[in-house]
């Protein structure tokens, strides 16, 4: 389902991969690994498509990944979290699903919230939980995401241990379910459910 | 199409209303910029008369300067703009929504205000009308060109500055419609004629400055 | 891309550096023969103005310098177009190589029109619907010079000018139509530059002072392409040949 051909990456001055490629099917998992600079973020945006590969060619269901329908596929977290200080988790929630164009109820969304650990703090503006909060407030949108291919970008950083095996847990769903999905991480986290492969950038 | 730009205003109102400082801040700088003006100037009322719808259009150009740094640099440090870029519609509508909620936080209360601050400068009721209305019409354009400079200069050191230098002198025909109208209401020759011209301004740029912005905002991104 | 076309291969920097270099003297001799043909035409043989004397024999740089730097916002713009469409590396250089010169050429305008304005006016300024065109436009050149400067990365550094060289010029024709509309409601006796009788000779003058800045505009184009050409790609393989084998 998603493939990528001989993918080259540039930035400034150097070369940090060539001639990379690799096939991914339905309920299969990438580990991208390597070091700092190895290019690994880079790899996943050029996945995403918000940066072009100097050369090569990544697909999508046989399609290239310019095309629309492709980011209706997509769900993409990036090492940032994309929410806002200002909102309480429960209107970050709602406000991302309405603007990446998904179905998300009031209920589901405190379902998710509470999945998380972070009952009881729905209305509170983000500025005020700690940053390992935040973070589960970006994971939360995982929860009930039904999108085929998910690309994380260090999923596990700031977590705690029963949130590692939590958040382990929500992508093996995913894998059962048949979906995809590429990340990038330090620890090598047990994925229990799905083909887990490896991709080492060096 | 009008839900996706629906929901970017509704979101980035309620986040406006949760920092109203901001908006409360532009004005104020409005609103002093103008009365520094009689006191540079001396009060005589023939010579403020004259000087007014420039005086005000000018002051109305740099308040819009000072918001546009923010339009997109929150969206980009917290991440949220990768995903808006990501979402399943043209990046194009996404900006349009933001470039709309911008000038309801900007644009219009300058608008709202600027009849007070004609009355100090003494133009009559129709002067006053004519400038009102002007400044309602044209700020749309000055959000939807600044937005352009904005993208452009995402992330950059100064990027603030150089905002005003990019943008600036394609404000300058926005000045000249937008001042001539209350001029030519002064003077007894009428306004439509800036107005509409004015108004094409408006509509010009908001259909062709989002896509640019759009554009802009990817290669900001790469 | 080699065989999509065949332009590709000049706009390869590696072809190109060479290439630009063996023109540069080819330019620079025509310019200063245009040079010397239309000073020798304006300065010694155009009539003298009854109404103007000698002052008015500016107009031979006034004239051309506003043209080229008109014509110079266009070239860079028709470069932005090809490189965002075709992603050439070349073009991005080239507009950036072209920016100084345009710039220059407007301030000459600026001058030179201010030069002219004082015998003719009476004033070092005036606010005529072209001279104010004409800062607008240095502006423009300037805030396209402040943009690139500022962005570290090549590749994006010229994107971003592109996209501004061409918002500036789609902009361009609404701003001036907007200062002549300006021009005309606030001045009653419109000044008129250049008179529509104007001399054969007056014509041909300007003409060939117009090739001779066209001329070295491209020389001192192509120079300043070879210099970022070097150092942005300083550390590729024909970089390193050409820095060792001597400069050709």
């Amino acid at each position: 389902m998603l493939e990528a051909d001989n993918l080259e990456c540039v930035r400034g001055e150097r070369r940090l991969f060539a001639g990379l490629g690799f096939r991914l099917k339905a309920g299969e998992l990438l580990y991208l690994q390597g070091k700092n600079g190895s290019g690994k973020t880079s790899l996943l945006r050029m996945l995403i498509g918000l940066l072009p590969p100097e050369a090569g060619e990544i697909r999508w269901k046989g399609q290239s990944i310019k095309s629309d329908d492709f980011r209706a596929d997509l769900c993409y977290l990036g090492h940032l979290n994309a929410i806002k200080e200002e909102l309480t988790p429960l209107e970050n929630l709602l406000a991302a699903a309405r603007l990446a164009d998904e179905e998300l109820s009031d209920d589901d969304a405190l379902d998710a919230l509470e999945q998380v650990g972070l009952a009881g703090r729905e209305d509170l503006a983000c500025k005020f939980l700690s940053q390992g909060q935040k973070r589960r407030v970006a994971l939360a949108r995982l929860v009930k995401e039904k999108r085929p291919l998910w690309i994380l970008d260090e999923p596990f950083v700031a977590l705690d241990v029963a949130a590692v095996d939590w958040l382990a847990g929500i992508i093996s769903g995913h894998l059962q379910r048949g979906g995809l999905a590429v990340m990038t991480t330090h620890q090598l986290v047990d994925i229990p459910a799905g083909t887990v492969r490896e991709l080492r950038l060096s | 199409m009008f839900k996706i730009i629906t929901a970017v205003i509704g979101r980035d109102l309620k986040l406006a209303m949760r920092r109203q400082a901001d908006i409360v801040s532009a004005l104020f700088f409005f609103i002093i910029v103008v009365s520094l003006f009689p006191l540079g100037i001396g009060p005589e009322p023939d010579l403020l008369r004259k000087l007014a719808p420039g005086v005000l259009w000018v002051a109305a150009l740099l308040a819009t300067m000072l918001s546009l740094p923010r339009l997109f640099a929150d969206d980009h440090r917290d991440g949220t703009l990768e995903q808006l870029a990501l979402a399943p519609h043209p990046l194009g509508l996404v900006v349009t929504g933001k470039v709309i909620a911008h000038w309801l936080v900007s644009g219009l209360p300058l608008a709202l205000v600027a009849p007070v601050l004609g009355i100090q400068f003494d133009l009559s009721a129709d002067a006053l009308i004519v400038l009102t209305f002007a400044i309602l019409i044209g700020t749309p354009a000055l959000s939807g060109i600044g937005a352009i400079g904005a993208a452009l200069t995402l992330g950059l050191r100064g990027g603030g500055v150089l905002v005003s230098l990019l943008v600036l002198p394609l404000y300058i025909p926005v000045l000249i419609f937008g001042a001539g109208a209350v001029d030519a209401t002064v003077t007894g020759l009428g306004g439509e004629g800036h107005l509409s011209l004015l108004a094409a301004l408006t509509f010009a740029s908001l259909g062709f400055a989002p896509w640019a912005t759009a554009a802009a905002l990817k290669i900001a991104l790469e | 891309m080699k065989d999509r076309f065949n332009l590709y291969r000049f706009a390869s920097p590696a072809t190109f550096y060479p290439l630009a270099g063996a023109m540069i003297p080819y330019f620079v001799a025509v310019s200063v023969v245009f040079g010397l043909a239309g000073l020798w035409l304006g300065m010694l043989v155009a009539p003298t103005d009854f109404q103007q004397g000698e002052g008015y024999r500016i107009i031979f740089i006034h004239v051309p310098a506003s043209w080229m730097s008109m014509f110079i916002y266009l070239v860079m713009a028709f470069w932005a177009a090809i490189g965002l469409a075709f992603n050439t590396r070349l073009s991005g250089m080239m507009a950036q190589a072209l920016a100084p010169t345009g710039a220059l050429m407007a301030f000459l305008s600026l001058l030179t029109g201010a030069l002219w304005g004082k015998p003719m006016w009476g004033a070092w300024w005036v606010w005529d619907a072209r001279l104010t065109s004409e800062l607008i436009l240095l502006f423009l050149y300037i805030g396209y010079m402040a943009l690139t400067a500022a962005i570290d990365d090549n590749r994006r550094s010229d994107k971003a000018g592109a996209l501004l060289l061409l918002v500036g010029v789609v902009n361009i024709p609404i701003i001036y139509f907007s200062v002549k509309w300006w021009n005309t409601l606030h001045q009653g006796s419109s000044v008129n530059l250049a008179k529509s009788s104007m001399a054969t000779t007056m014509l041909w003058g300007m003409l060939l002072m117009a090739m001779c800045f066209w001329m070295y505009s491209i020389a001192i184009a192509f120079m300043r392409v070879r210099t970022i050409m070097l150092e942005r790609e300083r550390n590729t393989e024909w970089v390193k040949a050409v820095l060792t084998g001597g400069e050709k």
